[in-house]
């Protein structure tokens, strides 16, 4: 990967292009060659003219210590197969910049002080660049600062960078110190607190007037989001924001389609009215999550066993921090219970329980398992009483921002029809010996019904 | 006094029972190892460091308890030493030998309580008054009387140390343990009087039966000439129309030892009425009685003694085999308690009856997860069938059924049908279903069996341990996204990489996978090409119906391809359906499913393009990387051509020529494993295993086979595509040089490399299992797992440590796994156990290892 500067002298100019040299501390005659940890770094002049001149750092990552040396990487990309990180621009050029350009990278020249300080014109290019996003990030992360934009249109990520600017150089250094990274979404580097130093040193004087000092910083700081909140207090010398746990997931693409709905706490109501009206005592609840259902029934009084069912132990051990069950006494701990398990298979575990709740969960088992659940949990399991909830295909037309036949989460393998639903319901409920009875959830709309639908069960020979 | 002897079971709760002083504890150490001996001291030391400390002997006896109870769950003697002078000490331990179905021996030492005084004096801490010794005898001689009514089974009594000293105790195994026996067995089913049919199903079998006359009362003879048993599963009498010519045949068969018989709940009944206690004569008694009654009292008692005689069950086999009328959970095997008896004949109820008035049997076949096999009669079905290695084999004679009979270890039933209804059933024997027994209980898994750390026994000779949370996150992508596990029989192992070269431009050459093999002496090795796409795994039926008669699925398909992870290939089932098609026919018009006497058949073969599955993995890593890496060189190559001749910039540029070519010589790789697949005839199917087809497992067939009929295959389709190959010894020079010259050429056209195996596909050598395959990857498509520069001098040499150990292992379990689970799915296993195999491959896939490998 390269950086290449090219200062730009006019003809009426009162400096030679070549004055580069002056600015950079590098004798355009020369081959200038170090080592630093992120590879070897060489730069010389490909053009100088007085006109232009333009310096070049060529920095060569060494591919095997990526994934054996110092900066490996054991779980992410650079552990596995091939990948671009050797090539492309990224942390790695910035640190090299740092090493190669630390004095004009501060605003200092030893013999062209008044140079340093003006703005100048100069023209960036950086190649290659994995960019992270379109082109038009590009333009909003730079044309705030004063650059022009000119990168070729390219099929793919990998991108040819062009920029231009009348600046002072230090001020360009500095830009694409934190910029580069942010463009690529990729550190090789450990994230730690020291960064945000780092971040804020070289974004002084301009970052916290960005407009999109967000991303710049969340990128910067790789989604590290307390790290990245107590970089953006720091910024605007405010109180730091409550954190969100760190490694909270991004909210899901299905509730923020829902959002103005609240739909998912209608759910969770309506699922605890059920549950209520039936006096259950001990309750089952399927593809708990993170536990939303759970904490809500927690409160619910008369129900003195509540287990919550899982496939990811990632996400159940999210539910037992959310329902503090590390916390919980012994009264509590026998009460409420989080279990890894299956949908598909069955669980003689799951035997002896009033009532067994499914909210938005069959949606993400291939149709074709569906009936294993049915023979595990309506055959098997048997509780007296099933709720089920799953979206209603028809109303997906309403919401702004779905494409056209398109499910409402990556991962739902179908979404039904209301007449689909019950289809399945009445089918499942007749073999297995249960009633079903539906009802909407949300808003009702004339010829797309609500959002969501729920299907009770209950076991024919009890109440 | 001369020394007395007596016999124990060598599986019993042993309870010493005797004042403080008594000299238990020496008996105890005399007689039984130091870790059959429970005893209260060194309880109560353990929990209060203090043997003699009386605060702690409530929890020194619950800690007491559990030890025993532990030991008697995993069925060993245990010796408890305890004072258990109260009865209501003695109650707590024969219940405990109850619930663990062990006998409960008594052996008391009622020593005058002023010798035990006297020895307790001579001893620390034993310092308590005379009354101690002296309650407790009284205590105990109150008790003695009543022992056997306590439900102790044996009772030995020693009245002096004498006597303590004198006796000797020998163990011998439980009467219902019969490991040492090994068969073979010709397992019979309810015969309830239809000898007729009895004697023809003997004869099918093979035995020879002596000459008798009709109605007479001597027992009639009867052997097989290779010495096989006939094994009754009891209920030999009743509603049949010769219930006294069964006896005689049967009895006389187990009188010469070419016969055996366990009790049914008929038997039992008859032995009630022959002893002269009152029963209903129902359920078929009546005819058997009417029989008797024309018999001699000799011949009654002769009938008495045989059933009193007969054992609640049998424990076979080095305990693979067990027989019992009604059945067996597994924790009742080899034990003993009236419980045993009572599930043995009557199996489990609870008290409840059906709408034919029957009792409502639990299903413990359903639940049961034993490896030996268990065999049982007594409900009558429409057709033996096993479920979950158990098989009840009364196949209803006496309603018009027929006889069966089970050859054990064969596994194979021989049946011979009612001449006639001989009696009407309460029910109508189980309809035929489109299901076997089997596979309709294998349509639910239970996640609960897999939850915990596996332990599986492979024929190769190994158990392999899969820790919890391995199995864990398998049991979550299985959940997730794989195939039905009914088409789930089989994952493929991944497969070693060769040993690194030690210098040179290669990382890997030939030789050394040659060397790796001479060098374990394999000198008949074949040698395939490897082609570049992504592995896939096809289950081949003949058509739908054959798919779900084998496999037992109900979703219409006649076959399924699924990835390395069980994950389906396709997402567009279609596409899926018409793969299957294609490969059908071609097996069709080859005859490969009459060849193969088969219906179905599991072919192991590479899947192209690559780019049909990993399109994501392209677009997201390896094309960016192509793009980047000349992008990267060629911005450098301008740069320095624009800078003229700058001293010092040569290295650089031949350096940059070097990797732009690099980085083209990967793309051109990757392109040439690349290309559009919109219709089924732009895919490529390379299969080179043929795994598996009815009955048979070709893991025993050579490489060769495979090649050769896996070739005629290809013919018939030209999405089939044949496999180069040749067969070569490695430690022959003009082989080894062939093969160089072979990988070289096709590498440099683009071919992945070769992949080399023993021909006898499954090998032994002196340490294990020998590779059961090694792959050779050609250098320029080692650009693609290693980069594009991966073979400048400076990289290649840093490349060449590489810890292939862990891989090599990986390989060698996951290969024992998988066919361990297709053995088992050939044999006929429950799905359970065979899918716990696939579970497995997919666990060990979890564990780090070196991707580039």
């Amino acid at each position: 990967m390269q950086l290449e500067l090219t200062l730009i002298a006019p003809p009426d100019a009162d400096y030679a292009a070549t004055d580069l040299g002056f600015l950079l501390h590098k004798h355009p005659d020369h081959l200038h060659v170090r080592s630093s940890s992120a590879g070897d770094i060489t730069i010389f002049f490909s053009e100088t003219t007085p006109s232009r001149a333009t310096a070049v750092l060529h920095l060569e990552v060494d591919p095997i210590s990526l994934v054996r040396g110092k900066n490996k990487q054991s779980d992410g990309l650079l552990a596995q197969y091939v990948n671009d990180r050797p090539f492309v621009a990224s942390s790695f050029l910035s640190v090299a910049m740092t090493k190669a350009f630390a004095q004009s990278m501060a605003g200092k020249s030893k013999d062209r002080q008044a140079l340093a300080d003006r703005a100048l014109p100069f023209e960036i290019r950086i190649v290659p660049v994995a960019l992270s996003g379109d082109l038009d990030l590009v333009k909003r992360l730079f044309e705030p600062l004063g650059y022009r934009v000119a990168t070729p249109d390219t099929d793919g990520p990998i991108i040819d960078l062009r920029l231009s600017a009348t600046l002072p150089l230090g001020d360009v250094l500095r830009h694409l110190y934190v910029l580069v990274p942010v463009l690529d979404n990729f550190k090789h580097y450990y994230v730690s607190e020291d960064e945000i130093d780092r971040l804020l040193a070289k974004g002084e004087g301009w970052l916290s007037a960005h407009p999109e000092k967000e991303i710049i910083t969340r990128r910067a700081l790789k989604h590290r989001r307390s790290l990245m909140n107590m970089a953006l207090a720091r910024l605007e010398e405010s109180l730091p924001q409550d954190d969100e746990p760190e490694d909270a997931p991004k909210v899901e693409p299905e509730e923020q389609l829902e959002k103005p709905l609240r739909l998912h706490d209608l759910r969770l109501d309506s699922v605890a009215d059920v549950l209520r009206d039936h006096s259950v005592t001990s309750v089952l609840d399927l593809g708990c999550g993170e536990g939303k259902l759970m904490a809500r029934l927690i409160k619910e009084r008369g129900l003195n066993r509540i287990v919550g069912v899982d496939a990811s132990v990632r996400t159940l051990e999210l539910a037992h921090r959310k329902l503090r069950l590390h916390q919980a006494g012994d009264a509590k701990a026998a009460r409420v219970a989080l279990q890894m398990g299956s949908l598909t298979y069955g669980d003689r575990r799951w035997h002896g329980f009033d009532a067994a709740t499914l909210v938005e969960v069959i949606e993400h088992i291939e149709p074709h398992r569906l009936s294993a659940l049915a023979l595990s949990l309506f055959g098997d399991a048997r509780p007296g009483l099933v709720v089920v909830t799953t979206p209603n295909r028809e109303y997906n037309a309403l919401f702004e921002g779905l494409p056209h036949g398109k499910l409402r989460h990556p991962d739902h393998r179908f979404e039904w029809t209301r007449a689909e639903f019950e289809d399945w319901a009445t089918k499942v409920a007749e073999e297995h010996g249960y009633a079903a009875s539906f009802a909407p959830l949300g808003p009702l709309d004339d010829t797309h019904g609500a959002p969501s639908q729920m299907a009770v069960f209950t076991l024919a020979d009890t109440k | 006094m001369t020394g007395h002897q007596i016999t124990i079971p060598d599986f019993a709760l042993v309870v010493l029972i005797g004042p403080t002083g008594s000299g238990k504890s020496s008996f105890a150490r005399k007689h039984f190892l130091e870790t059959e001996i429970v005893s209260s001291d060194n309880c109560r030391a353990l929990v209060s460091d203090d043997e003699t400390d009386l605060g702690a002997t409530a929890d020194a006896f619950d800690l007491l308890n559990y030890t025993a109870a532990i030991r008697l769950k995993r069925r060993l003697l245990t010796v408890i030493d305890a004072t258990s002078v109260r009865r209501e000490d003695r109650a707590r331990l024969v219940q405990l030998a109850r619930k663990y179905h062990a006998l409960p021996v008594a052996v008391v030492l009622d020593i005058d309580p002023k010798i035990c005084h006297d020895r307790n004096q001579s001893r620390p801490n034993r310092d308590f008054g005379e009354h101690v010794a002296r309650n407790h005898s009284k205590s105990l001689r109150r008790g003695l009387r009543g022992l056997q009514k306590e439900g102790f089974r044996q009772i030995q009594v020693m009245k002096s140390p004498g006597e303590v000293d004198a006796l000797q105790i020998t163990r011998e195994p439980l009467w219902t343990d019969n490991r040492a026996d090994n068969g073979p067995f010709d397992i019979i089913g309810d015969v309830h009087g239809c000898f007729d049919e009895l004697n023809e199903l003997l004869g099918n079998l093979g035995y020879q039966i002596d000459s008798f006359a009709p109605d007479g009362e001597d027992l009639i003879g009867a052997r097989h000439p290779e010495g096989r048993i006939a094994f009754f599963v009891g209920d030999l009498t009743d509603r049949g129309p010769r219930n006294r010519d069964t006896l005689r045949l049967v009895m006389g068969m187990c009188l010469e030892g070419t016969g055996r018989c366990v009790i049914g709940n008929h038997d039992f009944k008859l032995h009630k009425w022959l002893k002269g206690r009152k029963v209903t004569q129902t359920h078929g008694l009546d005819v058997t009685v009417a029989e008797l009654e024309a018999t001699s009292d000799a011949f009654r008692k002769q009938v008495a003694d045989f059933i009193w005689d007969l054992r609640s069950h049998a424990w076979l086999a080095d305990g693979k085999l067990v027989i019992a009328h009604a059945g067996l959970k597994e924790e009742m095997h080899g034990r003993g308690s009236g419980q045993v008896r009572t599930f043995a004949m009557f199996g489990e109820t609870t008290g409840e009856v059906d709408e034919f008035g029957l009792p409502v049997r639990l299903e413990w076949a359903r639940d049961y997860r034993g490896k030996a096999d268990v065999v049982f009669g007594h409900t009558p079905m429409q057709d033996a069938e096993w479920l979950n290695n158990t098989m009840c084999i009364d196949t209803g004679c006496v309603f018009g059924g027929k006889l069966t009979a089970l050859r054990w270890p064969e596994r194979e039933t021989v049946s011979v049908p009612a001449k006639t209804q001989y009696a009407v059933p309460a029910k109508p024997l189980d309809a035929g279903r489109s299901l076997s027994a089997q596979q309709a209980h294998d349509r639910l898994l239970y996640f609960d069996d897999y939850a915990t750390k596996m332990r599986i026994e492979t024929r190769f000779k190994s158990t392999l341990q899969i820790p919890e949370e391995n199995s864990l996150a398998a049991l979550e992508v299985m959940s997730r996204f794989a195939v039905d596990p009914r088409w789930l029989v089989y994952l493929p192992p991944t497969m070693a990489a060769c040993p690194t070269a030690p210098e040179g431009s290669f990382l890997e050459h030939p030789d050394q996978a040659m060397d790796h093999y001479g060098d374990r002496g394999v000198t008949d090795l074949v040698v395939e090409e490897k082609h570049m796409g992504s592995r896939a795994l096809l289950v081949v039926a003949r058509d739908a119906g054959a798919a779900r008669t084998r496999f037992g699925v109900e979703d219409g398909k006649a076959g399924v391809v699924y990835t390395r992870t069980g994950r389906p290939f396709f997402k567009d089932e279609a596409r899926e359906r018409a793969i299957i098609g294609r490969v059908a026919g071609a097996i069709h018009a080859t005859g490969l499913w009459e060849t193969l006497e088969t219906d179905w058949v599991l072919l192991d073969a590479e899947l192209m393009p690559w780019s049909a599955k990993a399109q994501e993995l392209l677009q997201r890593q390896y094309y960016p990387t192509v793009a980047a890496a000349q992008s990267s060189a060629a911005a450098l190559l301008d740069a320095i051509a624009k800078a003229g001749d700058l001293g010092g910039l040569d290295a650089l540029r031949m350096k940059a020529e070097t990797q732009l070519s690099n980085a083209d010589l990967m793309g051109k790789t990757i392109d040439g494993y690349c290309w559009a697949a919109d219709s089924i005839d732009d895919y490529r199917i390379a299969p080179f295993h043929i795994l598996a087809t009815e009955g048979k497992v070709h893991s025993d067939q050579p490489h060769t086979w495979h090649m050769e009929t896996l070739a005629i295959l290809a013919k018939a389709d030209p999405i089939l595509q044949t496999t180069g190959w040749k067969q070569i010894d490695p430690t022959d020079p003009a082989h080894r040089a062939e093969v160089v010259t072979w990988w070289m050429s096709h590498t440099a056209k683009g071919g992945e490399g070769l992949v080399f195996k023993p021909n006898a596909f499954t090998l032994r050598g002196e340490r294990g299992l020998i590779q059961p395959a090694m792959k050779v990857r050609g250098r320029d498509y080692l650009r693609i797992i290693y980069g594009p520069d991966y073979d400048l001098p400076v990289n290649i040499e840093r490349l060449r440590q590489r810890g292939l150990g862990r891989k090599f292992s990986l390989a060698e379990r996951e290969f024992k796994l998988g066919f361990e689970g297709l053995h088992r799915f050939v044999a006929r296993a429950p799905l359970s156990r065979i899918h716990e195999c696939a579970l497995a491959v997919l666990a060990l896939e979890s564990e780090p290892v070196d991707p580039r490998l």
